[in-house]
């Protein structure tokens, strides 16, 4: 790697330096600044919109950056695709630093908010390398960053046992699936003689590859990447560390964590092992592993243990962490259907599941800071002493159950235009069969706020100006999408742009 | 005429009421209550003008110049890639024939349940809006021509549904809410299956010559617009469209509701408020069989013809099912209920028949139920008021005790049972004489006839146990009908009789399209394979 190789790079990883220089601002403030920390948040919102400001302005570019040797594609890829999934890391990061400033159980801790904040931008800085790596090597390293990261904010607070449970369960979880996709990459290299991903491609439709060696490098690399987006059946330690961590923390995985987990998948496959993308989209594998079976398989698995097992849990967070999982195999439907239209469907999903899910995580947060609960019969009747959360909420689960006039239906809708497209009908049944059997815990939770009286203790929470304010923002584009989802539709379709050989 | 959107504003004046009544603080009870009462008067007005303006002659179902009222715009359009196409959808609002009597029952029912809400007492502005934005997916449901705008409709009635049974019900009333809310979601996720599979399927003729995949279901009753190997073609000879009628029928049935699907029913109602029952008797289950006439019909008219037998035994199940049960019902609100379930047996065997006078017998008789049961929940609604109970055993010898009141319930119960002179003996008239005219149905007519008997017998006896005999002494201080009670029965009363004497006022306006929808189902499409299944 010759040095004007890295200076031509260093332009296209402007957003991640500028998170890092951030980060690097955080922890200097946070000496400076003994005594007052205010001014921390405020550092990181405006290192958050500058490198989102970057972002747009690479939005629609397709370059690879840091090759090795003569290699023709780096380790670094920059393209339509990876900038949609910065959007979605860098929005989300956003509405969380809003979050963990609006959330007592992490005001609590606010004499160490540098370290909070430096935390929270090791895992965004780790998850914008998940999204952009095309090599084995920087995949493994984007991870670790992200999961180190994360071990600790799940722990922060110190508030509880559970806590504390919740940190050492995510660091032995993450820590054997880690490893199992360390000795998957090494497998890897030992055949190939590659990390690249487009060498990979290269080698793999060429070479005569032992398919059981393969498959079995693959599964394990599978474990690393679906313990990341809890599909089944790596997803044991999401409802446990869900239930632990901080609200803020929990949504930050649920969303950004699985969205940066789902990109890597997404470019794992399809630089690996897409042959050739046809006029009509649909992905043309390399005939070695039978890539659609086995998400069918893993995505049917993983909504339906999902959901059923959302169905009797009474403590909020933790109902959410099986609705998250549930969705995570929705999202592994629409990429089964390794088409272009697939893709399309996943990534307006994941635009709206981040609105709904951070908003319902939001209003939860918001009532467990007045209340210091999240189970669900202590919800009895808020509805009527807080109007503004009870509506909000209602909209965000009836968004997340899939119903007009919502934007959670319109994800669907796509999802299912492309399972139907792709005459992928009987799946298409199995996964609808599922949302009706979701409606079911997500009602219950209105169920509580409605239709189960509350006693002359039930606390009326009426937010703050803030918090009013980002509750709102966050309901509006879901009933805005719900009824006019073009906006959404168009930025999913110019960010389709995989960068391939 | 064609300048105004009045099919929006029948169908958004209600969203414009509730947004009012969220604006005002809930201690403004009485303006809450005027309001919506406001609303659902214009709604009403606005529902007479349509009629007034109504082009009798007009035939609509398939034929766009032909719907009147209509209003038609690009709501959605993405401009897509190679493989998707462009996408659009059609803000596309019509009225014809089918949808006109119905439009007029909405109307007429969410007044005279707004006026039988009066008494609700627990969280008037709760209730009033969420009652107005039921209004609003009723009413869009009927005047919708675009598939997915229909599906929106269709699913903005859950949730509202859901919070007036589940709030302001009786004691099982959460058993009751998600029994209904998931039944109706089971049925309607099917329906979106549809949906997707015939969008796939056709595609509609732009004006510049262009095609594009649609949603518009005007466009899907066309044969020509079917491409060749869409799944839901019927040129494409593996395709599914016999699945796919029978998903789309279970989709409707479930909200008719059709033996097996009805158990969510009876729940329902039972705990339901009246103004609720009334609505979901005199509304919501015509929107199941309009489903079925308005889109399953038209668009798979070959199916149709093949499986026209099932829909009328189902039909004649629905029939004597239903009465039996009814006959077996100690509590008066679930005898109406089951009542209810058997008078939409008679739907569907009007609608099995595929004839003219059948069809036309059905949707009077959807008119009817819609103004009879709404009747018979509120004079139920009347006494559970006065007595609080609903117990048929527990009264005996009302009839001295509330005269004015029996009079009421005899002239419900007779127009139940078919008497003639009133409307409902007309529609089942039809709806016999329809299916009796046609091979295929002649026998389950016949057996259905069992239900006539049986209707009577029920009612009969129902009349006989509350309103006869002698007087239980708990009751001799029930009051009779008050003013507001008037208010509500006598218009009903009024139309029933009135129907009954002269039919042609509904069965005029509905007539052209009938003819139509029977012409278009009996031509059906052409030269095509039925398979799949």
């Amino acid at each position: 790697m010759d040095l004007s190789n890295i200076f031509n790079s260093i332009s296209f990883i402007k957003p991640e330096i500028v998170i890092s220089i951030t980060l690097v601002l955080t922890v200097l403030f946070d000496l400076i600044f003994d005594k007052d920390k205010k001014i921390i948040p405020f550092i990181v919102l405006a290192g958050l919109l500058i490198s989102g400001y970057f972002v747009f302005a690479q939005l629609d570019f397709s370059n690879s950056a840091f090759e090795i040797g003569n290699q023709k594609y780096g380790m670094f890829i920059l393209d339509s695709f990876s900038n949609y999934f910065k959007v979605i890391i860098l929005l989300t990061t956003v509405v969380i630093v809003f979050f963990s400033t609006n959330s007592s159980e992490v005001i609590k801790t606010f004499d160490r908010s540098g370290e909070y904040f430096t935390l929270m931008l090791g895992m965004t800085l780790g998850m914008m390398f998940m999204v952009s790596a095309s090599d084995l090597i920087l995949i493994y390293l984007a991870i670790e960053l992200l999961s180190l990261s994360s071990y600790v904010l799940t722990g922060f607070t110190k508030t509880s046992d559970r806590n504390a449970e919740a940190s050492l369960k995510y660091l032995i979880y993450g820590g054997v699936s880690s490893g199992l996709m360390l000795f998957g990459i090494s497998i890897i290299y030992g055949i190939t003689g590659t990390t690249n991903l487009y060498e990979l491609n290269t080698l793999l439709q060429a070479a005569n590859v032992n398919l059981v060696t393969l498959g079995f490098a693959l599964v394990l690399i599978f474990v690393g990447i679906g313990y990341k987006i809890s599909a089944a059946p790596f997803h044991f330690w999401t409802p446990d560390v869900y239930e632990g961590a901080p609200i803020a923390i929990t949504a930050y995985l649920s969303v950004a964590s699985k969205a940066a987990g789902f990109a890597l998948l997404i470019r794992f496959i399809k630089t690996v092992f897409v042959s050739y993308t046809d006029v009509n989209g649909s992905w043309h594998l390399i005939g070695l592993f039978d890539w659609q079976t086995f998400l069918i398989i893993i995505s049917i698995l993983t909504m339906t243990l999902g959901n059923f097992s959302a169905l009797t849990q009474s403590n909020l967070k933790r109902m959410l962490a099986y609705s998250s999982i549930a969705h995570a195999g929705y999202l592994l439907l629409g990429l089964a259907v390794l088409s272009d239209q697939g893709l399309l469907a996943v990534l307006i999903y994941f635009f709206v599941y981040m609105i709904m899910n951070l908003g319902a995580f939001f209003v939860i947060n918001l009532i467990a800071n007045k209340i210091g609960s999240e189970n669900i019969h202590d919800y009895n009747g808020l509805g009527y002493t807080s109007p503004l959360l009870g509506v909000s909420l209602t909209i965000f689960l009836v968004s997340l159950t899939g119903l007009p006039p919502t934007a959670g239906f319109i994800a669907k809708l796509y999802l299912f235009i492309a399972l139907v497209d792709a005459n992928m009908i009987v799946v298409a049944i199995i996964a609808l069969l599922n949302t009706v059997v979701s409606l079911y815990y997500y009602v219950r939770v209105l169920k509580h706020l409605y239709l189960t009286k509350g006693d002359e203790n039930t606390a009326s929470v009426i937010p703050s100006f803030q918090g009013k304010v980002i509750v709102l923002a966050l309901v509006i584009p879901v009933l805005l999408f719900g009824i006019y989802f073009s906006p959404i539709v168009n930025f999913a379709q110019n960010c389709l742009t995989i960068l391939v050989k | 005429m064609n300048g105004f959107p009045l099919l929006s504003l029948i169908t958004f004046l209600p969203v414009i009421g509730m947004i009012i009544i969220l604006f005002l603080p809930s201690s403004k009870v009485k303006e809450i209550k005027y309001t919506t009462l406001l609303i659902t008067g214009l709604q009403l007005v606005i529902a007479v003008f349509l009629l007034s303006n109504f082009n009798y002659t007009s035939s609509g179902i398939f034929n766009q110049s032909t719907f009147q009222f209509v209003e038609k715009f690009r709501w959605i359009e993405i401009t897509g890639l190679s493989w998707l196409g462009t996408v659009k959808v059609d803000y596309f609002l019509g009225v014809d024939g089918l949808s006109m009597p119905m439009i007029l029952l909405t109307a007429i029912i969410s007044f005279i349940a707004t006026l039988s809400s009066w008494n609700i007492s627990k969280s008037i502005k709760g209730y009033f809006a969420l009652f107005l934005l039921l209004d609003t997916g009723m009413m869009g449901s009927f005047v919708a021509l675009d598939f997915f705008l229909f599906y929106v409709f269709w699913e903005l009635m859950l949730l509202p549904m859901y919070f007036l049974i589940g709030i302001w019900g009786g004691p099982r009333k959460e058993y009751a809410a998600i029994k209904f809310f998931i039944y109706t979601l089971f049925g309607s996720v099917f329906m979106l299956l549809v949906m997707i599979g015939l969008y796939f399927s056709a595609q509609e003729v732009l004006a510049d010559g262009s095609k594009v995949f649609t949603f518009n279901l005007l466009a899907l009753m066309d044969q020509a617009n079917y491409t060749a190997d869409g799944i839901l073609s019927p040129f494409n000879p593996n395709n599914l469209r016999m699945v796919a009628y029978i998903a789309l029928f279970v989709g409707f049935a479930i909200k008719i509701p059709m033996f097996p699907f009805h158990t969510w029913l009876p729940d329902a109602h039972v705990e339901a408020p009246t103004p609720i029952s009334v609505i979901l008797a005199g509304v919501l289950l015509k929107l199941g069989t309009y489903g079925i006439l308005r889109i399953s019909f038209p668009i798979f008219p070959e199916i149709t013809t093949q499986l026209a037998w099932y829909i009328g035994l189902f039909g004649m199940i629905n029939i004597i099912y239903g009465a039996l049960v009814a006959l077996a019902q100690k509590d008066f609100k679930k005898l109406i209920a089951y009542s209810s379930i058997s008078h939409m047996g008679y739907v569907m065997l009007g609608m099995a028949s595929l004839s003219t006078v059948g069809i036309n017998g059905a949707i009077f008789q959807m008119f009817n139920h819609g103004t009879i049961t709404a009747m018979l929940f509120l004079i139920v609604g009347v006494i559970y008021d006065r007595a609080h109970t609903r117990g048929i055993y527990d009264f005996g010898g009302l009839a001295s005790q509330m005269p004015v009141y029996t009079g009421f319930v005899t002239v419900a119960f007779f127009a139940a049972i078919g008497l003639p002179s009133m409307s409902g003996f007309i529609s089942e008239a039809l709806v016999f004489v329809g299916a009796f005219g046609v091979e295929t149905t002649r026998v389950l007519a016949m057996i259905s006839t069992l239900g006539i008997l049986l209707g009577a017998a029920y009612m009969l006896w129902t009349l006989q146990r509350i309103f006869f005999g002698k007087l239980n002494e708990k009751w001799s201080s029930l009051a009779d009908l008050d003013k507001r009670e008037y208010l509500m029965l006598v218009p009903l009363t009024v139309i029933v009789i009135f129907l009954g004497i002269y039919p042609a006022a509904v069965l005029d306006i509905m007539n052209s399209s009938v003819n139509e929808l029977v012409k278009f189902v009996s031509t059906g499409f052409q030269n095509i394979s039925i398979s799949g299944l």
